[in-house]
C-alpha cells in the first residue's frame, strides 16, 4: 500500500513539471526516478565495486557497469549515426587537466563513498554522509567551472572518438571490442567464485542501458550528472547577488542561457533531481530502511565535506565524473571515457589509502 | 552524537532540492508553454540545446 503511494506521488511530481516545463521535462523526471529505482534498489554503483576490485579482486561490479556501457553503446552509436543534428554524444578532448581531474576525483570517490550518481543516491536514500558529500559537491562543482579554462589550457589533444578513428560501426565495433577485452582480462584476473555477476547486477545493467538510451533520446544528449550540480552552485551565489558575467564559462551562451533560464529546463538538474528521489522512494518503500550510517566523528564530516568539494571540482577538471565522462563517454564513442577510467581508476587505488584516516567513526574519536 | 534517521535525511535533501527549484522559479520564471520543447530530442529536427558535464 505504502508503494502504491509512492508511485503515485512520483507520478505526479512528473506530471506537474510536465505541466510546469514540458513533456520533455517530464519524461526526463521520469527517466531520473527510474536511475534512482534501479541504483539504489538493485544497489548497483560505481565507487563500491571498483573498491571490491581493487581490494578484493572481486571484479563482479565492475563487469556489470562494463556490460551496462557496452549495451547502451550498442544502440548509442547507430542512434548518433542517424540522428546526428538532433543527438550529441559525450564527446570530449584527451588533456593534462583532464587526467589529473579524473585521478583526484577516483580517489575522492573512495573517501567520500561515492561517486556523482553515487553521492545523489546515498543522500537520497537518507545517508549523511552522502548528504554532507553532496553539499561539497555543488560547491566544488560551480568552483571547477571558474577554473575550466585553465585546466583545458594545460594541453589537450585534438577531440577523437571511436567514431572518427573507424566510422560509426567500426567504431562500435570497436567500443564493444575494447569492453570485451577488459572484461576478459577482468575475469581471467577475478578470485575463483567472483568470476561473474550476480543476476541482479544484470538485471541493473540492462535496466540501466534502457534508461540512459532514453535519455539520449529525450534529452538529445548522455545522461549526465556534474553539470547539473555545478549550475545549482552558480544559481545559489547568484541568488546571494555575485555577479558571474566575467567568468568565461558562464558567459559562453549556453551555459548563461541556463543560469538564465529556469532549473527545469536543464536536463541534468531534471535527472539529477530524479535521481535523488528515485533513491528516496526505493528506502521509503522497502518494509525496513536499515538502520541509519554509523554517525562520525565532527572531524570526519569535515573531511567528507571536504572530499565533496574535491570531488565536485575534479569533476569539472575531469569533463565529467564516472557517469558523464566513464559511462556516457566510453558509450558513445569519446575516448576521453577510457582515459578517464584508467586514471580514475588508479585514483581509487590511492583514495583506498586515504579512507581510514577520514571516516574516523564517533564512537573511535571519543576514545582518542 | 543523535542519529538521524534515514527517513529525516531523505526529507532534509528533498526539502533542499524542493528550495532549490521553488527559490529558482520565483526568481527565473517557468518556461513559457509555447515554448516548451519537442517531447523527444529524436525526430524533432532541432539541434541539442542543453549542457553537458563534457562542456568545457
Amino acid at each position: 500500500m505504502r508503494r502504491l503511494g509512492l508511485g503515485a506521488l512520483a507520478l505526479a511530481l512528473v506530471g506537474a513539471v510536465a505541466l510546469a516545463a514540458g513533456p520533455r521535462a517530464g519524461l526526463l523526471l521520469a527517466i531520473g526516478i527510474g536511475f534512482g529505482l534501479v541504483l539504489e534498489g538493485f544497489r548497483f554503483g560505481f565507487a563500491g565495486p571498483w573498491r571490491q576490485m581493487i581490494a578484493e579482486g572481486d571484479p563482479r561490479g565492475l563487469l556489470a557497469q562494463l556490460l551496462a556501457i557496452g549495451l547502451t553503446a550498442a544502440l548509442a552509436f547507430p542512434l548518433l549515426a542517424i540522428a546526428p543534428t538532433e543527438l550529441i554524444g559525450a564527446h570530449a578532448p584527451v588533456g593534462v587537466g583532464m587526467v589529473l581531474g579524473a585521478f583526484v576525483f577516483g580517489a575522492a570517490m573512495q573517501v567520500a563513498m561515492g561517486c556523482g550518481s553515487g553521492t545523489l543516491v546515498n543522500a537520497g536514500s537518507g545517508n549523511l554522509i552522502g548528504l554532507t558529500v553532496l553539499a561539497g559537491f555543488v560547491g566544488g562543482a560551480f568552483l571547477g567551472t571558474l577554473n575550466a579554462g585553465f585546466w583545458a589550457g594545460l594541453g589537450q589533444l585534438p577531440l577523437i572518438t571511436a567514431q572518427s578513428l573507424a566510422g560509426p560501426l567500426g567504431g562500435l565495433a570497436l567500443t564493444l571490442a575494447a569492453l570485451a577485452l577488459l572484461a576478459g582480462a577482468l575475469i581471467w584476473r577475478a578470485a575463483p567464485g567472483k568470476r561473474l555477476p550476480p543476476a541482479r547486477l544484470l538485471w541493473a545493467a540492462g535496466l540501466l542501458a534502457a534508461l540512459a538510451l532514453g535519455n539520449l533520446v529525450v534529452a538529445g544528449q548522455p545522461w549526465g550528472v556534474v553539470y547539473g550540480l555545478g549550475l545549482w552552485g552558480a544559481k545559489l551565489v547568484q541568488a546571494v547577488g555575485v555577479d558571474l558575467s566575467a567568468s568565461a564559462f558562464w558567459a559562453a551562451p549556453a551555459n548563461a542561457e541556463r543560469l538564465r533560464a529556469s532549473l527545469l529546463t536543464d536536463v541534468t538538474s531534471i535527472t539529477d533531481i530524479g535521481l535523488i528521489l528515485g533513491a528516496f522512494l526505493v528506502m521509503r518503500g522497502r518494509a525496513s530502511p536499515g538502520a541509519p550510517a554509523a554517525p562520525l566523528a565532527w572531524t570526519g564530516y569535515g573531511w567528507v565535506l571536504l572530499a565533496g568539494l574535491v570531488l565536485g571540482y575534479s569533476s569539472r577538471m575531469a569533463l565529467g565524473c564516472n557517469v558523464g565522462a566513464f559511462f556516457s563517454g566510453i558509450s558513445t564513442g569519446s575516448l576521453h571515457g577510457w582515459a578517464w577510467f584508467a586514471a580514475a581508476f588508479a585514483g581509487s587505488v590511492l583514495g583506498l589509502k586515504l579512507r581510514p584516516l577520514a571516516l574516523v567513526p564517533a564512537r573511535q574519536a571519543r576514545m582518542a | 552524537m543523535t542519529r538521524l534517521s534515514r527517513l529525516t535525511i531523505g526529507l532534509i535533501a528533498l526539502t533542499a532540492l524542493g528550495a532549490l527549484v521553488l527559490g529558482d522559479a520565483l526568481r527565473s520564471g517557468l518556461p513559457q508553454p509555447f515554448s516548451f520543447p519537442a517531447a523527444l530530442a529524436l525526430g524533432s529536427g532541432a539541434a541539442p540545446s542543453g549542457a553537458h558535464c563534457t562542456a568545457n
